[in-house]
């Protein structure tokens, strides 16, 4: 019986947030596992994080050379089997350039690098993170980025808003959606989205940052909960 | 094998905001031109490409320039053939 999630935290050059993951997944009751990019191994993890940071100096594009870094190879074949994976910030900017999840993130609409705590709205609790969180329900966590307006074609768009792939839309904390509380101008308000299965999931916003109520809000609490009981669940599937 | 140099030009889509396009637009009416707008600014790719013949080589850099070079979602490509040497 195994029942601390083994939850592995992806280092690319240029990422900054692995080490604050790996200590909000230890908070959390979690045992973290430090990946790297260059290797072809997962090390038996059950959950896989895609930190924040600057990988390959968001040289290209935020996120692009990162989504063909070999270990992404080993990453989408673990997310083509269910197996949880979360992106943060520059770790969304990655699955959205792997083609994992959709869209992609360009530079804040006020063309200013945002960092403030802001609130979210869950929009389903059909994903590895939310299973836990009720539709409508709000969490504050922080946000810090130059480039995370998120966007897509039109089709796209069409699809994610019809097929309930939006995860998190920024919001008051009563969850009134407005212009104001959108940090970056991203399309509807939209701070995270999910792929058709809910395992793979991505957000700008940071929740490992926000697991100690120590230092500020603690709405990522849910959200590695729920990311190590879907752990579990495919650990002893 | 013969190389082939090509340029690849990546630019935002219509629509999208391109901050550098912006910031520089904004610097020119001080300088005396207050005549100009729509400026964009976009990615200019210089690669050559050892392949038996021309059409081979052209394909794997449209082959490129969908995959890494650009992104399709807010990108557009267009694929210059410079040389062949």
């Amino acid at each position: 019986m195994n029942d601390t999630p083994r939850v592995g935290v992806v280092t690319f050059p240029g990422s900054l947030d692995d080490r604050d993951a790996l200590h909000a997944i230890a908070a959390m009751g979690g045992t973290g596992v430090a990946l790297w990019h260059a290797d072809h191994d997962l090390r038996g993890v059950d959950a896989v994080v895609l930190p924040g940071g600057f990988s390959y100096g968001d040289y290209l594009r935020c996120g692009a050379i990162a989504a063909r870094a070999p270990l992404m190879a080993e990453i989408r074949s673990f997310a083509e089997r269910g197996a949880p994976v979360l992106g943060i910030c520059n770790g969304f900017q990655i699955l959205c350039e792997a083609g994992l999840l959709p869209g992609a993130l360009i530079r804040n609409a006020s063309l200013r690098f945002v960092c403030e705590d802001v609130w979210l709205r869950v929009e389903t609790s059909q994903t590895c993170v939310t299973a836990g969180l009720t539709p409508g329900e709000t969490i504050e966590v922080p946000v810090k980025h130059g480039e995370g307006q998120w966007v897509a074609t039109s089709e796209e768009l069409e699809r994610v808003e019809g097929d309930g792939l939006v995860v998190f839309r920024y919001a008051a904390e009563d969850g009134q959606l407005g212009d104001a509380f959108n940090p970056n101008g991203a399309t509807n308000h939209i701070a995270g989205v999910r792929n058709a299965a809910g395992n793979v999931v991505g957000l700008m916003p940071h929740p490992e940052h926000a697991v100690d109520p120590d230092v500020g809000p603690t709405g990522g609490q849910p959200l590695f909960a729920a990311l190590f009981e879907a752990a579990l669940a495919g650990a002893t599937a | 094998m013969t190389t082939y140099t090509f340029e690849v030009l990546v630019s935002l889509k219509p629509g999208l905001l391109d901050p550098q396009g912006k910031a520089v637009e904004g610097s020119l009416p001080a300088m005396g031109w207050t005549n100009v707008s729509g400026v964009r600014i976009g990615k200019h790719i210089k690669l050559a490409v050892e392949a038996a013949d021309e059409a081979t080589a052209l394909a794997q850099v449209q082959d490129m320039a969908t995959r890494i070079l650009s992104n399709p979602v807010i990108e557009d490509f267009e694929v210059l053939e410079v040389a062949a040497t």
